[in-house]
């Protein structure tokens, strides 16, 4: 483009800037703005009309003034992306932060990314192995599939999501996956702790880290999880690679939208965040998956933290629309001392039944995961009765039940945070506890399985 | 039109006002260097409002915009059946093709194969009066399904000439006195239901293999239902297996905003899945729509739209057509993101205030009609519902339940238990039984509707005591109210329960549904004599023979042998009282 300067701004609000008097403005361009001080920000314009021109300031428009000066760069927002980006670590707008040289690209990839043809998808069967018996068996985690955490502060999710990233494999495979790895104004503690976690397995050299920290500017996390995700298309479907991509926090993305929005005094949804979140965060969810004819995936962990435990809150709840399941962890699991504290019963994989069974994981674990889920479901249902009438007026079975579930959670669900169980394990388990609840209420178990798989009563 | 000079003034996200081109509502218009295509939702004097069905990043003020004069419409013809189309019905193998895996922008494809030939059969003879909807051919167009070939509803005359052969859609196949060459492509403005002569009250249920649906809220043909419930409570699921079983000639399935991944499962799937009622794949009936969450909102806005105009063609032809839309909710929140973009005044929830009766308008173009033709012809219509938190008092929900006569309520908690179907026994309901019982009683059994009323109420009564339980515990009951818990238990475990992915237990005939419910009450009728003649309840509940009623449903041939089970089971109850 011409690279002229416009010194038009007439409205400052938030992190919008309004100028008007320019040459025509593509929707989505990218934009220098030089401050009479001499320092540089980045902007992305928002709204174009002959008359008037939004852009949206990704470092803050602290320090912005009428005068400063506003270039248009005539192009989209775009990522220099290469292979030499594994190892690195940048920043929420894709600057090296490790200090390191600047990235030499290959190539240049727009970061609001295309939908994939559903036609052109192909469907998630892999499983993969975590290591955690929680997910293996009741929220199988898929290759290609987007699969939230749903936590809340002062849960262990942080935890969680580096054992899974340290441990995940497919089944008998030693072939390791890329982590891209995204942080949207999470705090410098919680980045070292990741960072660190990295460092000492070794994993860092195998991931790519984009970084938006708590006193980065907010605005720039609604760019950062797109930078992350289209290093990991370029490294997924350019080059093969199999992709885990970690974010977080969610909710602080959602917010910076909802500050956005407000700013352009826009009419809001639900509890203030725009109308449109759906529709971004699934711009961010569906990019995950596998593609016919190409050998690398995508595979999405993000973590959410909600706000006040409130699984209905607008953030978790569309999200949950969009995402393949959810993993939520439990603040009373939590309180009991458990870890890891997954609630299991809210927790969904929606994929797992497409990868679970005998040419996979094994025959009976459909059955067994039934099983356990719903006596476990049955038992937690059982504890507040208990509290009222007192364990003697139960039944037999419901005596069962009720003592199944508390070793559900010691046994099954407790492990530490560098035991990494193989799936046969976890089911063997499974099966080690089943024995505490007579067959005869195993109803959900086929009777094959337990005539080859029960402990006791196998033949 | 031709010498209007349209240029874009602002662009804001999916929304761009354009200026000089006086264009009218509703009509399509392609904007800027790319062409994008778009259509004109609001005029402000000289300014046109486009909602772009693309991505509108880097357009530029100042681009051309060009009137096409139409507005937002379907090709219709053969070629429609075991397609997968986006919200505007562009193939999206074609797209594969043109433009690989991602979707990029500016790529316009025909909804049908302009290149195949089909053979038609000509049905009507020179010198006939053919109207408006009068069938002139006929095309094999599936294994299964023959494509009637229709009068456009604007046209009538005399036959002048028509000829049978291998055609394109596009080659003229027949004259008419006056001149008009009619093709086998017919279009049509999606936004504008297809006419026919008039409505009837459904009386034939849509049967679809699902025990709770059939049995207990059943839905007639031509009839609408909403499925709203919260995520992971089985929505797409019940939707899918609907598509799968029910017993209507077409399906059109819509993908409004859901994902990806499921989206390539249902593609994935369908091919390979056989048909219970004919026997040959499913794919041969079905036309899907899919819209990612990802792809342009306003293409999603389109998608519902697109697909019910499918299945109103499809029911002029005289079938009997039933369309999933999955998930209304995203349709809705497409609305309501245009409108903010618009800065309408919101309603509700910062949905649009026309968003109920814009529900009630697609709602309506369901129904049993007598087509043009004399035929008779529906389009059964099942919405699923989003609603945020799970919280049915929302707007869309709400304007659904206005609307709709059938409610299968599904439900987290049962979700949570692993029950599915997850459809709430007590919240759902359907207004259709009036209307079948007589269809029920003359086809499957001269009490249907009675076992329905005796199994829906004992679950009622299970609802009642469940509370009491709640607070004293079950042993605390005298035996005949444990008994109802036993029962009420076989109905929720053994009737009530489907497992969707089960190869036997996916698909479940009336006959059997009418028998499994039977069986349920005569477990209930011998308990009740032999608790009287002494047995022990816990000897009763636990007879071998209950269980194995129970398990063998899961088995092949079950049908014929339940009654045999049935006989084994009263033989043990009754001997279960004699051992005392």
């Amino acid at each position: 483009m011409s690279g002229k300067e416009y010194r038009t701004i007439t409205d400052v609000k938030g992190p919008l800037v309004f100028l008007e008097k320019t040459e025509p403005v593509a929707y989505g361009e990218i934009v220098q703005l030089r401050l009479t001080d001499g320092s540089m920000k980045n902007g992305q314009v928002l709204d174009t009309s002959d008359d008037m021109v939004v852009v949206q300031v990704f470092e803050g428009t602290a320090g912005v003034d009428l005068g400063t000066g506003v270039k248009f760069m005539g192009d989209v927002f775009k990522l220099p992306v290469s292979k030499d980006l594994i190892g690195r670590i940048l920043d929420g707008a894709g600057r090296p932060r490790d200090g390191g040289p600047a990235i030499v690209a290959e190539g240049e990839a727009d970061i609001i990314g295309a939908a994939i043809n559903p036609y052109s998808r192909q469907s998630p069967h892999d499983f993969i192995q975590t290591g955690i018996s929680a997910i293996d068996c009741c929220t199988t985690l898929v290759r290609g599939q987007k699969l939230p955490i749903f936590s809340a502060s002062g849960l262990p999710h942080n935890d969680i999501a580096l054992q899974i990233a340290r441990q995940a494999k497919l089944k008998d495979s030693d072939e390791e996956f890329i982590v891209v790895f995204c942080a949207m104004g999470i705090t410098a503690e919680e980045y070292n702790f990741f960072r660190s976690d990295l460092e000492r397995t070794g994993a860092l050299e195998n991931a790519v880290l984009f970084v938006n920290l708590a006193d980065d500017p907010a605005v720039e996390r609604l760019i950062t999880p797109r930078l992350a995700l289209t290093a990991a298309e370029y490294l997924a479907f350019e080059h093969d690679y199999h992709v885990l991509v970690v974010y977080t926090d969610v909710t602080n993305y959602c917010d910076a939208l909802r500050q956005i929005g407000a700013a352009r005094e826009e009419v809001p949804g639900r509890r203030g965040y725009p109308g449109y979140m759906y529709t971004d965060l699934a711009m961010l969810y569906e990019r995950a998956g596998l593609v016919k004819g190409k050998k690398g995936s995508i595979t999405q962990f993000p973590i959410l933290t909600m706000p006040g435990d409130d699984i209905t809150h607008p953030i978790p709840d569309l999200s949950g629309y969009i995402t393949e399941g959810q993993i939520v962890i439990s603040r009373e699991l939590h309180g009991s001392g458990i870890y890891p504290p997954i609630n299991v019963l809210p927790s969904l994989s929606r994929l797992m039944g497409g990868c679970i069974g005998e040419k996979t994981t094994r025959d009976d674990h459909k059955s067994v995961s039934d099983q356990m889920y719903a006596a476990y479901a049955q038992g937690r249902e059982l504890r507040g009765l208990v509290a009222i009438v007192g364990e003697d007026a139960l039944n037999e079975r419901d005596k069962q039940l009720l003592d199944f579930s508390g070793l559900f959670e010691d046994k099954f669900l407790r492990q530490s945070r560098d035991e990494d169980r193989s799936i046969d394990e976890t089911l063997d388990l499974c099966w080690d506890l089943m024995q505490n609840i007579s067959t005869k209420y195993l109803v959900r178990l086929d009777q094959k399985y337990i005539d080859k798989y029960h402990p006791t009563e196998k033949k | 039109m031709s010498d209007e000079k349209g240029v874009i003034y602002r662009i804001s996200g999916p929304v761009v006002t354009a200026t000089g081109i006086r264009s009218r509502m509703y009509e399509v218009v392609r904007v800027g260097h790319e062409g994008l295509m778009g259509e004109v939702i609001e005029l402000h004097g000289d300014k046109s409002v486009i909602q772009v069905y693309e991505d509108t990043s880097g357009i530029r003020p100042g681009e051309p915009v060009v009137r096409t004069g139409q507005t937002l419409s379907v090709q219709l013809g053969p070629g429609l059946l075991t397609q997968i189309y986006d919200g505007i019905q562009r193939p999206l193998p074609v797209l594969e093709k043109t433009m690989g895996t991602f979707i990029e922008r500016g790529v316009d494809a025909d909804g049908l194969d302009l290149e195949k030939e089909w053979d038609f059969e000509a049905t009507v003879a020179v010198g006939d009066e053919v109207a408006p909807g009068t069938v002139i051919g006929t095309v094999q167009e599936t294994e299964t399904i023959v494509h009637k070939v229709m009068l456009p509803p604007n046209h009538s005359g005399k036959v002048a000439s028509i000829e049978s052969g291998s055609f394109n859609v596009t080659q003229t196949v027949c004259t008419l006195e006056d001149g008009t060459e009619i093709q086998m492509m017919q279009k049509w403005p999606v936004r504008t239901p297809r006419p026919y002569q008039q409505k009837y009250a459904p009386d034939t249920p849509l049967v679809t293999g699902m025990r709770i649906l059939d049995f207990l809220f059943p839905l007639a043909k031509g009839g609408a239902a909403g499925i709203p419930g919260p995520f992971g409570s089985g929505k797409t699921v019940t939707q899918q297996s609907l598509a799968k079983y029910s017993d209507a000639q077409i399906v059109v399935y819509i993908g409004c905003g859901e994902r990806g991944n499921e989206m390539t499962e249902v593609l994935d799937e369908f091919p390979h899945l056989i048909d219970p009622n004919t026997g040959k794949p499913l794919m041969n009936r079905t036309v899907m729509i899919a819209n990612t969450s990802n792809m342009p909102v306003a293409a999603r806005e389109a998608s519902v739209y697109t697909g019910i105009t499918i299945a109103e063609y499809f029911r002029d032809m005289g079938y009997d057509v039933a369309l999933m839309a999955d998930s209304t909710s995203r349709w809705a929140e497409a609305m309501r993101e245009i409108s903010s973009r618009l800065e309408e005044m919101p309603g509700e929830e910062g949905y649009p205030a026309y968003l109920s009766s814009r529900l009630a308008e697609f709602y309506e173009r369901a129904g049993r009609v007598e087509t043009l033709e004399g035929e008779d012809g529906s389009v059964t219509v099942i919405g699923a519902v989003s609603p945020p938190g799970g919280d049915i008092s929302e707007p869309v929900s709400q304007g659904t339940l206005r609307i709709v006569k059938v409610f299968w309520g599904l439900d987290a908690g049962l979700a949570r238990q692993r029950h599915f179907p997850a459809i709430n026994w007590l919240s759902s309901y359907s207004l259709y039984p009036q209307s079948l019982d007589q269809w029920f009683r003359d086809n499957i059994a001269s009490d249907f509707p009675e076992i329905r009323t005796e199994i829906s109420s004992l679950l009622q009564v299970e609802a009642e005591l469940q509370e009491i339980v709640q607070l004293v515990g079950s042993d605390a009951l005298p035996v005949d109210q444990q008994l109802t818990l036993e029962v009420a238990r076989m109905i929720r475990e053994f009737f009530l329960q489907q497992n969707g992915f089960h190869e036997v237990d996916a698909y479940t005939g009336l006959e059997q549904q009418y028998k499994m419910a039977k069986a349920i009450l005569t477990f209930q009728d011998s308990a009740k004599k032999s608790l009287a003649a002494g047995g022990q309840l816990e000897d009763v509940v636990n007879v071998p023979a209950r269980t194995n009623l129970m398990r063998d449903r899961l088995e092949k041939g079950y049908l014929d042998r339940i009654d045999g089970l049935v006989d084994e089971m009263n033989k043990q109850i009754a001997a279960a009282a004699e051992e005392k």
